[in-house]
């Protein structure tokens, strides 16, 4: 059979094999093989394990006053949603949340910045730089309530005040660092070094090269370390626990809440923290959507 | 500093990486204002590092760099008045082909509607009007290449460098880009440096053609004295079209000597330009493909042909406009004949025929 597929001009060996290649592949015609229908299955199943949950609890953060912590749903109103914003027993939600939000943009600006400079300093090999690599990286093997825990007690020794914004800022970092880092370096194995060699040659300046070819080229890259660094502290518990001091940031309030807190509004802030999050991470995803767009508009053929 | 003169001069330029190993080592050379030159070799050779000297983008171990009779070493690409179009053109993937072209200008202070406006008129030089607007991802390689070209031309350097500027294409557009950038030398009258490893590129392009191994230059001239007249062996074999064959030296008479072979025959050899040989010297020389005629055994040789190598015909490949016949002439060396398709037709080999390889004794070529 090759012998004679060998000796045939292409366009003919196509034409003979092709019908054959089809049948096999695909016995009836808009069939599917079942084995679509089980990895389907697969799938919703993943979805509703990784959604149910969530789910739950917005749900029955709609409750009305009677509402309890168990289904079934009672009635349907806003009130846990106004009762966790007036009511001094549920905690310092509004506070909390302040804090959580201002830390995190801190966070996300230092993490951002020295991704990019890390990343810049990767560019080009140097001495050691495996080893500085993996000291960048290395804390984050380190348990979080036990880096935390350390933070919190150096502070301690230190004569410091332990505060959400000194040693659980430090705490933090030390997370949110490394992550940056490493995917400010996937970023940057995308970009080609002749661009920068390009603009050398044009006559840029060392800073032009960064600011006109470089950072526009990698923004996508650098608005997902962005929302990296944002919801990495937004969300973090095990470091703050032991160095936010006695103001306290939202993931260590919501904690607190389940301990003492027996109504649905833990549920309606549950909710409400989420609605945060997609809202930071719809802004991060248009950003990127617009930078293209942008480019798109400027460029239309 | 308001200096046109695009003439190079590079003297005992040495480049060194790792400061063991010369990568280029002691290179001479002067390029006249406005040439057209290629250096070519095999990769590895030091043409590229050599362009990247001139360019200001590597600095040389030891050497001088002139450029319109200054020293540029130690100069950044603008001062020297250079730019490089790189190999894979490395254009700016944000920006259009508008501000790709304007960015020289943009980073030299200019305006922006005065760049623009200096942008659109290179634009139109390179018949890229339509496709101003485009990402340079939206372009095909032909196209990105003007856009390169342009870029780099905005700033009225005297020198332009291209790395490899045609490989990134395919055949046909490669032939057809060639014309363009000679086209646009001619009209730009600045000097262009073109690094390349295809011999056909090069001839067809070069005022002057630089052949290199191994960081040195083996012979640099005007492109059919290189083609043509091979200086040694490596040049002969790289440029292509030459049958190279040794031997030792017979006898000396007067212009020409014999050169005893392998072969039956001696083969008779005019001195040419190589200034003495003596009896016993071991001696390469070179004679074009083309010129070498095939006549079947008994026959008689074509008028001016002494020299004649029984052969066995090892392969046949038609090319069109001639037929190349493979030979075991020599041994262990590849030795070919170009024959005129015409003449070839008229009384046709086929593979194991014994033939007499001939030409007129006057076209050997001695080596050095």
């Amino acid at each position: 059979m090759s012998a004679v597929l060998a000796e045939m001009p292409e366009s003919d060996v196509s034409k003979t094999v092709a019908p054959a290649t089809t049948k096999a592949i695909a016995p009836s015609k808009g069939g599917r093989p079942w084995t679509f229908y089980v990895l389907a299955a697969l799938f919703a199943f993943y979805v509703i394990a990784l959604y149910g949950p969530m789910f739950c609890i917005y749900i029955l953060s709609f409750q009305d006053i009677r509402g309890g912590l168990v289904f079934p749903m009672k009635g349907h109103s806003l009130h846990w949603f106004v009762d966790l914003f007036t009511q001094v027993r549920t905690g310092d939600v509004k506070g909390s949340f302040d804090r959580s939000i201002k830390l995190a943009v801190i966070v996300t600006v230092i993490t951002v910045v020295v991704s990019f400079l890390a990343g810049l300093g990767f560019r080009k090999r140097f001495r050691g730089d495996t080893f500085v690599f993996y000291m960048m990286i290395g804390s984050l093997v380190a348990p979080g309530l036990v880096l935390g825990l350390g933070t919190g007690l150096l502070f301690q020794a230190l004569g410091l005040n332990a505060s959400w914004y000194t040693s659980a800022l430090g705490a933090q970092l030390s997370w949110t660092l490394p992550f940056g880092v490493l995917v400010m370096f996937a970023v940057m194995s995308r970009f080609n070094h002749v661009w920068e060699e390009a603009a050398y040659d044009l006559g840029a300046s060392r800073w032009q090269s960064i600011r006109l070819v470089m950072i526009p080229v990698l923004a996508p890259g650098l608005v997902a370390v962005a929302l990296f660094g944002f919801t990495l502290s937004y969300d973090e518990f095990a470091r703050s626990l032991q160095t936010a001091g006695s103001l306290n940031t939202l993931p260590l309030e919501i904690w607190s809440m389940t301990l003492n807190v027996t109504s649905p509004s833990l549920y309606a802030l549950g909710t409400v923290t989420t609605i945060v999050s997609f809202i930071v991470i719809g802004a991060s995803l248009g950003t990127i959507v617009l930078i293209q767009k942008k480019r798109g508009s400027r460029a239309k053929g | 500093m308001k200096n046109d003169r695009g003439d190079i001069e590079l003297a005992g330029v040495c480049k060194s990486f790792d400061g063991f190993t010369n990568v280029v080592d002691g290179v001479n050379l002067k390029i006249a204002d406005g040439a057209y030159c290629c250096f070519i070799g095999p990769s590895g050779c030091g043409k590229t590092t050599i362009l990247r000297m001139i360019a200001g983008h590597d600095d040389p171990t030891a050497g001088e760099i002139v450029i319109g009779g200054q020293n540029v070493v130690g100069l950044a690409p603008v001062q020297r008045r250079t730019a490089m179009m790189f190999q894979s053109y490395a254009l700016f993937p944000h920006l259009t082909v508008r501000e790709n072209i304007a960015f020289a200008l943009r980073v030299r202070g200019q305006s922006r509607s005065d760049r623009l406006r200096a942008a659109d008129a290179m634009i139109e030089k390179v018949r890229l009007t339509q496709f101003a607007d485009r990402l340079p991802a939206q372009l095909s390689g032909g196209q990105q290449q003007r856009v390169a070209l342009a870029r780099a031309a905005i700033t009225e350097p005297r020198v332009l460098l291209l790395d490899e500027p045609l490989s990134a294409l395919d055949e046909q557009l490669r032939v057809q880009m060639r014309q363009e950038l000679r086209r646009m030398q001619q009209e730009l009258g600045i000097t262009f440096i073109h690094v390349t490893h295809t011999q056909l590129e090069a001839i067809a392009l070069a005022d002057l053609v630089v052949v290199m191994e191994q960081g040195r230059i083996k012979q640099a001239g005007p492109a059919r004295e290189v083609y043509a007249h091979p200086r040694d062996r490596y040049v002969a074999e790289f440029m292509g079209g030459q049958n190279v064959l040794s031997g030792r030296v017979e006898k000396v008479n007067g212009a020409s000597f014999t050169l005893a072979q392998v072969a039956p025959d001696a083969i008779e050899v005019p001195l040419q330009a190589r200034p003495t040989v003596s009896v016993g010297d071991k001696v390469d020389i070179a004679v074009r493909r083309d010129d070498v005629a095939l006549v079947r055994p008994g026959r008689e040789l074509p008028p001016g042909c002494t020299t004649s190598l029984p052969s066995r015909v090892l392969a046949i490949e038609y090319q069109g406009y001639f037929v190349k016949v493979m030979l075991d002439t020599v041994p262990d060396d590849e030795f070919v004949a170009y024959v005129p398709e015409k003449a070839f037709f008229a009384d046709p080999f086929t593979v194991g025929d014994v033939v007499m390889a001939t030409w007129a004794s006057g076209s050997a070529l001695p080596l050095a």
